[in-house]
């Protein structure tokens, strides 16, 4: 599912530009280690506007992702160190909660239609020959309970994370972009992880899962103040759906992490099911916040 | 200039547009004038939703009794057993608000909500019946007896308010009853001369619960249609027989309110006007009855294959003989046969409005995965569609090529007033 940002009106690509400069200065002074508040514009002029509004929190979206893109670096480091000096068992653990980052970064990460398929592809999304990255790993671990073999892929797939680290820098993020983004990540539970074929060997989908939510819910905090303008009602109907979703994946916690996808029951996958449905329902209303008043 | 939209207090689609957006869409001075003579909302609905001006085929929403009962069959049939999730009295309430008004829009062959000018969010209606004919379109709410109480909980206060009569059927000899095909708190069918506006209905109606209502089951339902039938014969079913040709007359109101509606001493008040649904879903074992010789087919069903009539005589609509016999002493019309046991002493009826499903190719099997939702109404399910059930469970012939998988009862609310909803009866 990629995110067709550049194909964006001509009216946001101004406002995402100017956006994209005031960060391009800050990260150049800043390099990669900047923190959060770092790149924080200051909060009490132009609050007026509510386009200049969104554009601040495309600005604070543009920070949570590259957050957790490097994160997600640093993750899976630890995940690929694991799998080249052979330590089967922590790469296993390091798994699930790695791929959480990039699965709360989704719609920025997903804008890489290069990168992406690299990290994240599964099995027959490309040619077999050129198939790696977690879920080539994935394989191996699970399947055939072995890092042998799977060191190169621990490498392509840290240097494929490195450079993605360096090239969502240049992402350009617009209201268009998380207004699209919150609906896509529950999307993408709806499609891929509520039926398991996510993480089809290690069965840790429950991670996926709850990684997309947290991302839409992300966007939805950030967009709240606005929403909470437009129809305050709306937002509290999404904030009770996310509720009511927690709330079911509460049920399935294990120690720090969730259970096995496949120790669901069926009716428990449907009734995920049907709470992301639930909850995309409203949340495909935020655009209202793009509204004139 | 700020403009003042109030928000969201009556409905999720009476919400008003900001003047501001509606002119700048409009642009030019002739619409201009237009807003200034018949308002915000009239505009919307006058440029794009009436262009149509079709009227023949619209069933009125709005009535004594809900529309689909009495109504001439249509042609399909989109069915949906809901559970509800939420446990919010006045949530339920306004949802059935919002049913209302949309039920009414999309019957009468308008596109749900008005149209809305920010790209930035989905449309309000679903879009596939746009342009379509309202096809007649009905939809026709029920609720079932978890509505009232679940698990001994009272849900919404109705507890009280249920009818005796509202309750699960009793299990029948033979019943294969599956949790997936049976039951639910709320019932929709939409039935329509074009499935595509029937399922639209249903469609639309369970977006608007998302939250609120989830599916437990659907199903989509056929019979011939008007234009491969001109003469509007008796239906026949996937076995090839006529069946219900022995139906109350829909057009005679006394029988109509002999049989169908409910009455004042006959329960609670607020369902007066209203009835009782009855679905079952019956799988029909197609392969076993397409290889059964066609005197057993005729005997199973106590009428002759080709014209309809009872056994014995010429024509569909004359009338049977069920004691006659023939020279060997034989009843002509087996005892067990569907039709004798199915009129009993004639004296019970039941509104039946039956269609048939193909839902593709049964996996276990391979056989054909098809066969009849039945649908009837009624006043009294006690002594009408249980009675006639428990004959043909215990001893009809047609027993050996069908089983009942789904089972349903719901009571149909009255019809409902313009600016009332349906439900108002129930939750007022």
């Amino acid at each position: 599912m990629n995110l067709q940002i550049n194909s964006k009106g001509e009216y946001n690509m101004k406002k995402a530009k100017a956006t994209l400069a005031v960060l391009l200065s800050t990260s150049l002074l800043f390099g990669c280690t900047q923190k959060k508040e770092e790149t924080k514009p200051a909060d009490d002029n132009a609050k007026e506007a509510s386009a200049s509004k969104l554009d601040d929190v495309s600005t604070e979206y543009r920070e949570y992702a590259i957050g957790e893109i490097e994160e997600f670096v640093n993750a899976t480091e630890e995940f690929t160190t694991a799998v080249s000096s052979g330590d089967i068992e922590k790469a296993k653990e390091a798994y699930a909660p790695a791929r959480m980052h990039y699965e709360r970064a989704e719609p920025i990460a997903e804008v890489f239609g290069d990168l992406d398929p690299k990290i994240d592809a599964r099995k027959g999304d490309v040619k077999d020959a050129e198939w790696g990255g977690y879920h080539r790993i994935e394989m191996g671990l699970w399947e055939e309970n072995t890092t042998k073999g799977y060191e190169k892929y621990a490498d392509q797939l840290m240097s494929d994370v490195n450079l993605l680290r360096a090239k969502v820098e240049t992402v350009e993020v617009t209201p268009d972009l998380l207004i699209t983004g919150a609906v896509d990540l529950l999307n993408e539970v709806s499609t891929s992880k509520v039926t398991g074929e996510e993480d089809r060997y290690s069965h840790t989908d429950l991670y996926d899962f709850v990684a997309n939510v947290e991302g839409a819910e992300k966007i939805y905090e950030l967009l709240t103040p606005a929403l909470k303008e437009k129809d305050p009602k709306l937002a509290a109907e999404i904030q009770k759906r996310f509720d009511d979703v927690y709330g079911l994946l509460e049920k399935h916690k294990e120690g720090n992490g969730y259970i096995s996808y496949t120790d669901l029951k069926e009716s428990e996958v449907k009734e995920l099911s049907q709470a992301i449905d639930a909850l995309a329902e409203p949340l495909s209303q935020i655009g209202i916040v793009t509204e004139e008043s | 200039m700020k403009e003042n939209t109030p928000k969201d207090e009556t409905g999720i689609f009476t919400k008003k547009v900001s003047r501001r957006n509606i002119l700048k869409t409009a642009g030019v001075g002739g619409i201009g004038v237009a807003i200034g003579a018949s308002g915000f909302g009239g505009l919307l609905t006058l440029s794009d939703q009436k262009a149509k001006g079709q009227t023949k085929d619209i069933v009125p929403f709005y009535g004594a009794h809900q529309a689909g009962i009495t109504t001439e069959a249509q042609d399909n049939l989109y069915f949906a057993s809901l559970e509800v999730t939420t446990d919010n009295r006045s949530e339920l309430i306004q949802l059935f608000k919002d049913w209302t008004e949309a039920a009414a829009q999309m019957t009468a062959g308008d596109l749900i909500g008005e149209a809305s000018l920010n790209t930035n969010m989905p449309p309000k209606d679903t879009g596939e019946a746009k342009e379509l004919s309202p096809s007649n379109l009905t939809i026709t709410f029920g609720v079932g007896p978890t509505l009232f109480s679940k698990d001994g909980k009272d849900r919404f206060g109705l507890k009280s308010k249920r009818p005796a009569e509202l309750k699960d059927l009793p299990k029948f000899p033979l019943d294969a009853l599956e949790e997936e095909w049976s039951g639910g708190d709320i019932c929709i069918q939409a039935c329509a001369d074009d499935l595509q506006v029937a399922f639209h209905a249903v469609r639309n109606l369970v977006r608007i619960g998302r939250g609120k209502t989830i599916i437990h089951w659907a199903q989509t339902g056929f019979q011939r249609t008007k234009q491969a039938d001109s003469q509007k014969t008796t239906p026949r079913n996937l076995f090839g027989f006529k069946d219900g040709t022995a139906n109350p007359d829909k057009n005679n109101n006394s029988e109509m309110n002999e049989h169908v509606w409910v009455k004042a001493d006959d329960g609670p008040d607020w369902l007066i006007g209203g009835s009782y649904m009855v679905v079952r879903r019956i799988q029909m074992y197609i392969e076993v009855w397409d290889r059964t010789i066609l005197k057993e087919q005729e005997n199973t069903f106590g009428r002759h294959r080709d014209s309809g009539a009872p056994l014995g005589m010429k024509n569909e609509f004359d009338s049977a003989d069920l004691e006659a016999k023939d020279p060997n002493g034989n009843r002509i019309i087996p005892k067990d046969s569907h039709m004798s046991l199915s009129r009993g002493d004639g004296k019970a009826k039941i509104l039946r409005r039956p269609y048939s499903y193909a839902d593709g190719m049964d996996p276990k099997t391979g056989s054909f995965n098809a066969g009849l939702l039945f649908i009837c109404f009624q006043r009294n399910p006690s002594k009408q569609f249980i009675p006639i059930q428990e004959r043909l469970a215990k001893n009809d012939k047609l027993n050996e090529y069908i089983v009942h998988k789904g089972s349903a009862m719901f009571a149909c609310l009255p019809g409902v007033k313009k600016g009332g909803y349906i439900g108002d009866s129930l939750f007022g």
